[in-house]
Parts: C-alpha cells; sequence; structure tokens
C-alpha cells in the first residue's frame, strides 16, 4: 500500500517500519522538516545531545548493547562533518548504524552554499555504503536498503544524505516488504568441505586454540551460546581479542583471558605454541599478532570470517571458510559430534598442564601498598563490588581500557562497549549514554582516563537531561597515560606533551553539570566510595586518583614476535628497535 | 528490449579461491568489475585503489547494460598474488558491484585499446610515419601539411610499439582510452 507523503515524514515512517524507537541527533536549517515530522509524533524518541560526534558515539553503543540499528540524525555541513570520527569508529568495529544528515537543496548543490559540504564524498570511505538521496521517490526504498546494508554481512555504518527540498516534496511511499532490495546478500552458510576439514584437524589436535573476536558478538547470543557449547564439548582452551570480551564467559574454566599487545602471558603463548589456532570471527589485528614473520609460525591456522577479504588479508591461513561465525559453528558442531565428538584427549591434557604453568606466572600481579591507589586495584575493587549488578561498561582509550579488559571479567556478549579498532578517545561517555538509554535500569559504568573523558565531556548535559544515571568511573593520573608509557620505552623517557595540566574540579563540574560528583585518592575509602557511586540516583562523576607513573604489562613491544612479552618494570630499557620504533 | 546475460558467481567465495598462492613475483592483472550505474560508483573503486595502496595502470568504464543499469569497469593492475586476491575480495566488498572477473586467470580473453597519436613532421620523417601507419593498420584521422593524427586499436603492447617507433619521428601527443577485456569463448 503507497501513499502520498513528504519526503520528512516518509523518513520518519521508514524509521517506524524498521522498528527504530531512539534516534540521537542534533536539528540545523538542513534537517529542519525532519524535526517538525518528530516533534509531531510519539513512536521514536529523539535523544537531544550536545556534539554530533557524541551522536554517533550513542547509536554505536546503543547498536552494541541491543544488537539492533542504531540510527542518527544530524544536519549538513558541520553537522556532518563531525560526525565523521563516530563513522569511521564504526566501520573499523564493524558496528551497524545508519547516520542521516541534511543537505542543501539539489539546485544549490555544487555552489558552495551556507553549511554545505560534499558529505558522500567525504564518508565515501567511512562508511559501508552512502547515498545521496536526489528524488523523493527514490528515498523509502533507500532508506529502508540503508538498514538492510548496515545490518547484513558484516555489519557497518550507511549515511544517507537528505537534500532539503527532497525532504519538502511529496511522493509515494513504500513499506519495507513492498521495496525489492540490491543484489548484496552475503553467505552466511559455511561451504562443507572445509568445516570437515577443520573437525579433521580438530579430532587430531594436540595443542589446539579458540581465537575469538568481535564477530562471534556481532553474529548474535546464539552465536555465544554455539562457542560456549563447542568450548565445553572439545575441551579447547579458547581466548579472546579486545572485541570479543564476553562471547566466552570470563568465569568459565577453559577461558585464558585476551590475547594480544597487552593480553594475558598464559593467551599469547598458547598462540604461539598451538598447533591448531581456529580463529573465529576475528581478524588478525596487528595488535594480536605481533611480527608478523614470528605469529604462531608452527601451526595450522583456520579461520572462519564473514568477510572474505578478511581471509588472507594478513596471515596466511591453511583452511578459510567464509560464513557467518553462528552458521559455521553450528554446522561445526553437527560434523563434529556426527564423526563421534573424538579428541585427543592425552595431549590434551598435556596441553592443559603446560597452560597452567604459563597461568602460574600470575601476569597481572601488582602490589597495592602505600597511600596511592593504582589503577589494578580501582579495577579490581570495580570488578568485585558490581559484578552482581545487571552491569553495562564502555571505556574510552588508553592504559585504563586495558586494565578494563584485563581485570574486569565478562560473563555475556554484549555488556563490552570499546573503541577497538580506531581506538577514539572521546567514546566512552556518549557511547554509556547510548547504552543506557537502550537499558534504563541497568547499571552501566564508563572508564574512563582524564584526558579522553574531557574530550566529550559536553555530553553530561544529555545524560542529566534524559535522566540517564551513567556513572563515569574516570582513573585520574594526570597523564596520558598510553603515551607516556611509550615515550618511556621509545623515547628515552622525554615526556613530550604527554601530561593533563588545568584540569577541572571533577566534583565542582559535576556540581555545575547538576549531578554528583565524588572524589578518592585514598585506597581505605575506595570501597565506601564505589559504593556511594553506584547507589546514587543519577549519573555520577568519580574522580578517582591514581598513581601517575604505572606501566601497563603484560605489553608485546612494537616490532617483537607475540610471544616476547614483557611482563614487568625491569624489562623495559632500549627494548624497541629502530625498525619496531615506526609501527605504532 | 531484454537486459543483457552477464555471469555471475565470478566471485565464488568457496574456499578453493582462498587457498593461499603466495609468491613474491608482481603479476599484471585484467579485472573486469560489474556495478551499477549509480553515482559515484566509480569514485568508490578508485578510492579503494588510493586508500589501500592498489596500483593502477589502466582503467576504463561506460555503461554496457542500459535496462540493466550496469557499468563496466576494466582495471589492469599489478601486484604480488596475495595482493591481487585481496584487491578482488575487496572489491566484491562494494556494495554496488555485482562481480569482479580476474581475466587473466579466468581463460583465455580479448584486450583491446585505442590511442590517437599526433605525430609532427616533414619529408621524409612525414612519408616514413605514413608507411609506418600502414603497416601497422592505423587509420589517419587528421592530416595538415606538417601533422598527422593517427587512431590506432589493437593490444596495449602493439600500441606501445606503434608509439616506441613515432617517437623518433616527431610524435607530439598520445591519447590512450585504457584497456577493455572480455573472456574468450562462453564458459
Amino acid at each position: 500500500m503507497t501513499r502520498q507523503m513528504t519526503g520528512a515524514k516518509m523518513v520518519v515512517q521508514a524509521l517506524k517500519d524498521q522498528g527504530v524507537d531512539t534516534v540521537f541527533g542534533y536539528p540545523g536549517g538542513a534537517v529542519l522538516p525532519i524535526y517538525d515530522e518528530i516533534f509531531q509524533q510519539n513512536g521514536i524518541r529523539h535523544i537531544l545531545v550536545r556534539h554530533e560526534q557524541g551522536a554517533v558515539h550513542m547509536a554505536e553503543g546503543y547498536a552494541r548493547a541491543t544488537g539492533k540499528v542504531g540510527v542518527c540524525l544530524v544536519t549538513s555541513g558541520p553537522g556532518a562533518t563531525n560526525a565523521v570520527t563516530g563513522l569511521t569508529d564504526a566501520l573499523m568495529d564493524s558496528i551497524p548504524i545508519v547516520v542521516l544528515t541534511g543537505q542543501v537543496p539539489t539546485f544549490m548543490i555544487g555552489s558552495d552554499a551556507f553549511q554545505e559540504a560534499d558529505t558522500v564524498g567525504i564518508t565515501r570511505s567511512c562508511t559501508k555504503h552512502n547515498w545521496l538521496v536526489r528524488d523523493t521517490e527514490d528515498l523509502p526504498h533507500i532508506m529502508h536498503e540503508a538498514f538492510h546494508v548496515a545490518s547484513s554481512g558484516r555489519p557497518g555504518p550507511v549515511l544517507v544524505d537528505i537534500p532539503k527540498d527532497v525532504q519538502f516534496a511529496t511522493g509515494s511511499y513504500a513499506a519495507p516488504k513492498e521495496v525489492k532490495l540490491a543484489h548484496y546478500a552475503p553467505k552466511v552458510k559455511g561451504d562443507m568441505e572445509p568445516i570437515t576439514e577443520l573437525v579433521e584437524a580438530m579430532e587430531q589436535a594436540k595443542r589446539p586454540v579458540f581465537y575469538t573476536g568481535g564477530g562471534v558478538i556481532n553474529s548474535g547470543t546464539g552465536a555465544s551460546q554455539l562457542l560456549r557449547e563447542l568450548v565445553e564439548a572439545t575441551g579447547f582452551p579458547v581466548t579472546s581479542t579486545l572485541m570479543g570480551l564476553g562471547a566466552y564467559p570470563a568465569s568459565g574454566d577453559k577461558w585464558l583471558g585476551m590475547l594480544g599487545m597487552h593480553g594475558l602471558y598464559e593467551a599469547n603463548m598458547a598462540m604461539h605454541d598451538c598447533d591448531l589456532m581456529i580463529n573465529i570471527g576475528a581478524r588478525f589485528d596487528d595488535r594480536i599478532t605481533g611480527r608478523i614473520d614470528a605469529f604462531s609460525p608452527k601451526s595450522k591456522k583456520a579461520h572462519i570470517d564473514i568477510d572474505p577479504s578478511s581471509i588472507n588479508k594478513v596471515i596466511r591461513v591453511d583452511i578459510p571458510i567464509v560464513g557467518d561465525v553462528g552458521h559455521v559453528l553450528e554446522d561445526l558442531l553437527k560434523v563434529w559430534k556426527a564423526r563421534g565428538r573424538k579428541t585427543n584427549k592425552e595431549a590434551l591434557a598435556k596441553w592443559w598442564a603446560q597452560i597452567d604453568k604459563w597461568r602460574a606466572v600470575d601476569c597481572l600481579k601488582f602490589k597495592q601498598e602505600g597511600p596511592t591507589i593504582k589503577p589494578q586495584y580501582a579495577l579490581q575493587r570495580l570488578e568485585a563490588l558490581t559484578k552482581g549488578y545487571d552491569r553495562y561498561i564502555t571505556t574510552e582509550v588508553g592504559q585504563h581500557q586495558m586494565w578494563a579488559a584485563q581485570f574486569l571479567g565478562f560473563e555475556d556478549p554484549k555488556r563490552w562497549m570499546t573503541s577497538g579498532g580506531l581506538g577514539t578517545m572521546g567514546y566512552g561517555l556518549p557511547a554509556s549514554i547510548g547504552v543506557q538509554v537502550a537499558h534504563p535500569d541497568a547499571l552501566v559504568i564508563n572508564v574512563a582516563g582524564e584526558a579522553s573523558w574531557l574530550m566529550n565531556m559536553q555530553e553530561m548535559g544529555t545524560a542529566i537531561q534524559f535522566r540517564a544515571p551513567v556513572k563515569q568511573f574516570i582513573l585520574n593520573n594526570e597523564r596520558l597515560g598510553m603515551v607516556r608509557q611509550w615515550q618511556e620505552l621509545l623515547h628515552g623517557e622525554r615526556y613530550s606533551h604527554s601530561w593533563s595540566e588545568a584540569l577541572p574540579d571533577f566534583v565542582k563540574l559535576a556540581e555545575a553539570f547538576g549531578c554528583k560528583g565524588i572524589k578518592c585518592d585514598n585506597p581505605a575509602d575506595l570501597d565506601d566510595a564505589i559504593m556511594e557511586m553506584i547507589n546514587y540516583d543519577g549519573p555520577v562523576i568519580f574522580d578517582c586518583l591514581v598513581e601517575k607513573h604505572e606501566n601497563c604489562f603484560p605489553m608485546i613491544p612494537s616490532g617483537k614476535a607475540h610471544n616476547e612479552m614483557l611482563l614487568g618494570e625491569a624489562e623495559t630499557k632500549g627494548v624497541i628497535d629502530a625498525k619496531g620504533s615506526v609501527l605504532v | 528490449m531484454s537486459p543483457l546475460h552477464i555471469k555471475k558467481g565470478s566471485t565464488s567465495h568457496s574456499a578453493y579461491n582462498l587457498r593461499p598462492t603466495f609468491s613474491d613475483v608482481q603479476e599484471k592483472h585484467t579485472l573486469a568489475v560489474l556495478v551499477d550505474n549509480e553515482a559515484g560508483v566509480l569514485a568508490r573503486v578508485i578510492g579503494l585503489f588510493s586508500a589501500r595502496g592498489y596500483n593502477i595502470e589502466s582503467l576504463t568504464v561506460a555503461e554496457v547494460d542500459h535496462v540493466g543499469g550496469l557499468s563496466r569497469i576494466t582495471v589492469v593492475t599489478t601486484g604480488t598474488p596475495q595482493v591481487i586476491e585481496q584487491i578482488k575480495a575487496q572489491l566484491g566488498r562494494i556494495v554496488p558491484v555485482h562481480d569482479v572477473h580476474d581475466l587473466t586467470v579466468e581463460g583465455p580473453a580479448v584486450e583491446r585499446e585505442l590511442a590517437l597519436l599526433k605525430v609532427e613532421g616533414e619529408g621524409e620523417k612525414r612519408v616514413e610515419a605514413l608507411r609506418l601507419a600502414d603497416i601497422f593498420r592505423a587509420n589517419v584521422v587528421d592530416s595538415t601539411l606538417r601533422s598527422f593524427v593517427f587512431e590506432i586499436t589493437g593490444t596495449p603492447e602493439k600500441i606501445d610499439a606503434f608509439s616506441d617507433l613515432m617517437r623518433p619521428l616527431g610524435l607530439l601527443e598520445v591519447a590512450r582510452t585504457g584497456v577493455a577485456a572480455l573472456s574468450r569463448g562462453t564458459a
């Protein structure tokens, strides 16, 4: 059933038909018609941000915490360009979001009009796909296709640029069922031949390991369930990247911990010494591999990924399987069970004995002594006091992010929102608001560094306006910690511009915004302060002053192999050579 | 007018295409990319090559199916086998791309290019230029008392050879279209 309506109304109708209930945005001249339509309806809730970058990060947090597509609405020109960072972040981490941007009228495009920008040109390389709508008749089709592209195959951000005259003009609307979508239909079911080959390899493997990533989370909660079933049934050890935390529970007995540049010793060693590496939904990122020619040289590698371009991009694999993680794991389990549920039990017992030896190194150990709070201790206490709650964690970027990944335990997927691929400082505060909007009754905590937190601090206004009781847990060391650590290792302790000066008084800042501020610098007061933060009915800025010169270990220095980890202070001098120094 | 039949399924995602075929030797491949004829699709493909540092030796694009709204982009690129596989996979990932054919590996193919060459000369050089053009079956499309413009079609190697011969005879300007290619037969 097609109806005649304005372009602006089509946008709102399309959002409703796609099941959208929340939009994060900021008005402007070029989107006034759409905002007019939003004002005159009740089905879609609009969250007014304070900066368009905040809107996109909020949509990302919302999308990761729900599995739905996040939606943003921003104006032309600066509104669209402010969204670029968020779009690039979503592209790197494969988060499904639809960003709607206003544009100057079609007859003014290309004339350097007021608030005009070549939005489609600028965002072409930071979106999965984008559209400029030139005719109102095309708008419904493009809106529905946008949601289809964002959410199918490897999820990602899309952008729809809608000129103002197209919003005003009338056309006929078509619902999603009436629209014939493009040919874009990524392959989700894996081929049985490589799956069978992988099962054969699993039956004989003496030192296998599952290397899981964000693809398991994106595939849905079913995929996480299948992963758990597979791990328990085979008894193989499992590790995860930063983006995949929560797919397998941290409390599970096969859990090795996170792997990678700041991953756990046992996880990196197991990856290096394994004879069968099964990559499920990860992409062999350089934070994981270390020096490529020394990456797990003796193992056979299998790679399950929905994106064919991810396979053999960096590391050569022996058994590539293109498909959705959920579908492939289901088939894998079926085949393995049908063949008799075989594993090499004797060899596995020896492998676990070796892993236990590595675990005994206790690579995350630290000493909380003296009057200053160690950041690891702060996170350890946060974990202990909050793990019983319906908890969601977001982070900013830096040392605190790595410590959060090391010391917080995730039992379920969709509980951990962090900027992995792009590493965007300023992601965490808006993302925590997006998560809270999706789960109003949950305990949502943003673990932040003070420098990252200040990048999008204006969004506290959004949290207060929309009653989102997000807890901002700031580990304040008055330093750009991760940068400082690299300057210590690589640049002869010449700390070039890596300290935070002229910081605000965070407690006064909280009160100025109209929410609660808590400051804590004494380890003895920490538990009570954290409980005060949890129990306060509203947003909280928690300024936790921590040790200023703490380094994050373990660490794989750039240019080194992934089993050449630094475990503590003594080994840090002169450890990165000229070749390694070029790598980030 | 019915839409043209354009063979689907060339970027089959069967695991066999993804088996590593690795060496460090640079190879030249001719890729045919079938895309929706929508605004900006060429910019997407070029953007991909430039963003990932892939090499474009030549590129030509035109609409080939008006009813189906399809264009064909023919790209000649060089890289190691691993890089070529990445280029094909990355192209396949672009939403308006229907198919990516690697004409260098999918069996025998026909490659043709057109060039216009302006040659200026007098006396013996002028005569020699005309004689060579005749041998190469190039047409004269412009002539003045002092210059000619030759039009020549053929494989890129034939055009390179003709250019090299014209250079000492007064070659002034060259305009080339880039390679258009089709696979032979209907397999």
